[in-house]
């Protein structure tokens, strides 16, 4: 791996990692990559989380949509594990609560292939540093 | 189009499964069901102005919408475009109508820093950490900032400890520096304890990297070269993606010798505690990470003097550290204007007990508690009433309904008479038993006592037993005033701060509860109906008609009664398990 060896590094490290990480996001596939996070911490995988990433994975593939599924931490709403965020190319990415192998399925045919809304949504209620501009 | 109606505990009470099927009808009736689709959400948390209807793509926000009001939404914003107005969120203050929720106060209420990246990061990828500003903040303190500066820029900032006893960082980081050594250490006190909080487990396990880089800057500042992270072993998932987090820093040089070409060295080591509550401690933490047994020490020397191994050590909480970061970036000047006068930033709680959604939440300074419980955590399960909101876990103290609207902050909070404590928020209902409640938290100390000094050895025990003997309905009014001079007296004479603080939960309850305490020495009665030795199942004559169902399932033969006739328990023999009252379907037994 390239060490990364000066604040130069650093901050061209972060640009081309930034980069990255819009190009999976708003990139040449835009029309067909769907993002999805697993919250993946003890509370997630305490209520059945890793199943419900490995179906995702499988589930996805085999009804071949592009997509990447990664964990991430606790989304904070324990009261509604396992939490996934589901995020639509060009859209703004929505939370799921209490999912199950069942509400999964929910989401591929109806969100992912269809953009139509499933019950369940957990509605954002907090503010990012980024939107706080004291 | 969506329409999105709350499903939340508190909207559904107020008729939101209605809303959505009026909704339905409405657009089947105008044939509109394949373009807009009605769907129920999780809790928008603004429980207040319920039930909510939220409309996309336009974010417009209903609030307060009945049934009757499906129409009139359907009508007009969906087929017409039009915005119902009436509908709208009017602010408070300029009593203007609000249609996009992205404006709404409410979605203020909430200001994520500490967990800015759980939940959003992949946190065993360095670079998705890189990408958002991980390690930022080590360069330009490295590159930009001496020791002193960055520690002034710290000092400036307001932080205090996010552990519990809200020590100012800066300040402590300045005493680190002016004491010289050769070797000085960093340590992150990984050993979260009270029962119900789990907010520095879920930052390890969610974005690692602003620890390791927190920790790094921590070490620059007061010239150690060395960190160390003491974590309970009970914690395998965080201990994971902590060492996968360190490993992936050393290998982009973000760690270790010669930090981004500044000449720094820095690296990280893990301890693994066996999860003893007084090792949060820092004295008996160090203790424990040199090998020694896990008590605490007499203070002075302060660990900044004289710590691990002897040398000059710093220790600061995960919830802390993960603050640290952003300080640096936006700057001591952006930070120091959130919060209240002497509480700047925001504070991490993990919501439990009789809430309606449980979880992690950050909120500024200065927030009520009305808020967190109500706007945030969605009000009472079940639509109970509340009783009372435990903070500080087994150090801190009940706050009541008279303190619901006291902002939360360091000082507020003492003098309510509890404490901030790590964050652990436990919400009571009706139902808990206030005494009861005092009890496990002396339980909990009991056993987490080291035992090296005598009043928290032998005083918090002594209490528990008070306690026990109270609940079960053996105690007199002599010993609720015994039972407060004990606990001054181990606030008193504890050599650490559990033992100063252990006593907290029975003197708190004791002042905002008295009523409790009396109906249990006084009447012999529990109003919660917990303590099991004060109740008594009864059967009532009229209404038992002598089925035998109830003396069949008695486990301890304690029912006596002829067949068709009335049936009688016999108290002395009952064990109060209540098989009975569940067995009996003419409603003759009731528990008093």
């Amino acid at each position: 791996m390239v060490q990364v060896k000066s604040l130069a590094d650093l901050q061209n490290l972060k640009a081309s990692l930034q980069n990255k990480l819009e190009l999976r996001e708003k990139g040449e596939k835009a029309d067909s990559l769907v993002q999805i996070k697993v919250a993946m911490a003890t509370c997630g995988i305490a209520s059945g989380a890793k199943k419900i990433m490995e179906y995702f994975m499988n589930e996805l593939e085999k009804r071949s949509i592009g997509a990447v599924v990664t964990q991430t931490g606790c989304m904070g709403y324990c009261y509604a594990e396992p939490t996934v965020e589901v995020k639509l190319p060009n859209q703004e990415p929505v939370v799921f609560g209490y999912v199950d192998l069942k509400k999964v399925d929910e989401i591929i045919e109806k969100y992912i292939k269809n953009g139509e809304l499933v019950n369940g949504i957990i509605p954002v209620n907090y503010e990012t540093i980024d939107d706080n501009n004291k | 189009m969506h329409l999105l109606v709350c499903g939340g505990t508190g909207c559904r009470a107020s008729a939101s499964d209605a809303i959505v099927g009026k909704l339905q009808k409405e657009l089947d009736e105008k044939n509109l069901q394949d373009e807009v689709q009605v769907v129920m959400t999780g809790c928008f948390g603004f429980c207040e102005k319920g039930p909510i209807v939220k409309v996309l793509p336009d974010n417009t926000f209903y609030v307060q919408v009945t049934p009757d009001n499906a129409k009139e939404i359907i009508e007009e914003h969906v087929i017409k475009g039009r915005k119902v107005e009436h509908l709208l969120y009017k602010d408070p203050t300029t009593k203007k109508e609000i249609s996009d929720s992205k404006h709404m106060g409410f979605y203020k209420k909430q200001l994520r820093i500490a967990l800015r990246n759980c939940g959003v990061i992949n946190p065993e990828n360095i670079d998705e950490a890189i990408a958002r500003d991980a390690y930022s903040a080590l360069a330009k303190v490295l590159g930009e900032m001496t020791p002193e500066q960055a520690i002034q820029e710290m000092i400036d900032s307001g932080l205090r400890g996010r552990g519990g006893g809200g020590f100012p960082t800066g300040l402590k980081w300045k005493i680190a520096l002016s004491n010289k050594a050769d070797q000085k250490y960093v340590v992150c006190n990984a050993d979260e304890g009270d029962p119900g909080a789990f907010m520095d487990r879920s930052i390890l396990e969610g974005d690692p990297h602003s620890v390791i880089e927190a920790m790094a800057i921590n070490g620059y500042c007061i010239g150690a070269t060395k960190g160390l992270v003491y974590i309970r072993a009970e914690y395998p998932l965080a201990i994971e993606r902590l060492k996968t987090a360190i490993k992936q820093a050393r290998e982009y040089g973000l760690l270790g010798k010669n930090i981004l070409g500044t000449g720094f060295d820095f690296d990280i080591e893990l301890r693994y505690g066996a999860g003893a509550f007084v090792c949060g401690e820092e004295t008996a933490l160090i203790h424990s990470m040199e090998g020694e047994r896990g008590e605490p020490t007499f203070k002075p020397p302060f660990p900044a003097e004289s710590g691990y191994l002897g040398k000059p050590t710093n220790v600061n909480n995960v919830e802390t550290y993960a603050n640290i970061p952003v300080i640096y970036l936006k700057g001591a000047n952006w930070f120091n204007k959130i919060g209240t006068d002497k509480s700047k930033g925001t504070k991490v709680f993990a919501l439990a007990g009789k809430i309606n959604n449980v979880g992690l939440i950050e909120v500024p300074m200065g927030t009520t508690l009305r808020e967190v419980i109500y706007e945030i955590g969605g009000g009472i399960k079940d639509g109970k009433k509340f009783k009372a909101v435990q903070t500080g876990g087994p150090s801190g103290g009940c706050l009541t309904e008279k303190h619901l609207d006291t902002p939360i902050d360091y000082d507020n909070l003492i003098a309510s008479g509890s404490m901030m404590g790590s964050g652990g928020m436990i919400v009571m209902d009706e139902d808990d038993c206030m005494v009861s409640i005092a009890r496990f938290y002396l339980e909990f100390t009991v056993e987490e006592s080291c035992g090296k000094c005598s009043p928290c050895r032998i005083g918090n025990k002594r209490l528990h037993e008070q306690l026990d003997v109270i609940c079960k309905g053996k105690g007199t009014k002599d010993d609720l005033e015994k039972l407060k001079n004990l606990s001054l007296v181990i606030k008193d004479t504890s050599l650490c701060g559990l033992g100063q603080t252990s006593p907290n939960p029975v003197l708190s309850t004791l002042d905002n509860f008295y009523h409790e305490y009396i109906e249990h020495v006084h009447d012999k009665k529990c109003r919660a109906g917990v303590c099991k030795d004060l109740m008594k199942y009864l059967i009532d004559n009229e209404h038992c008609v002598g089925c035998t169902a109830c003396a069949r399932v008695c486990p301890v033969g304690a029912i006596a009664g002829e067949r068709k006739g009335p049936h009688t328990i016999d108290q002395t023999i009952c064990i109060k398990c209540g098989a009975c009252m569940e067995k009996c379907k003419f409603n003759a037994i009731s528990v008093q």
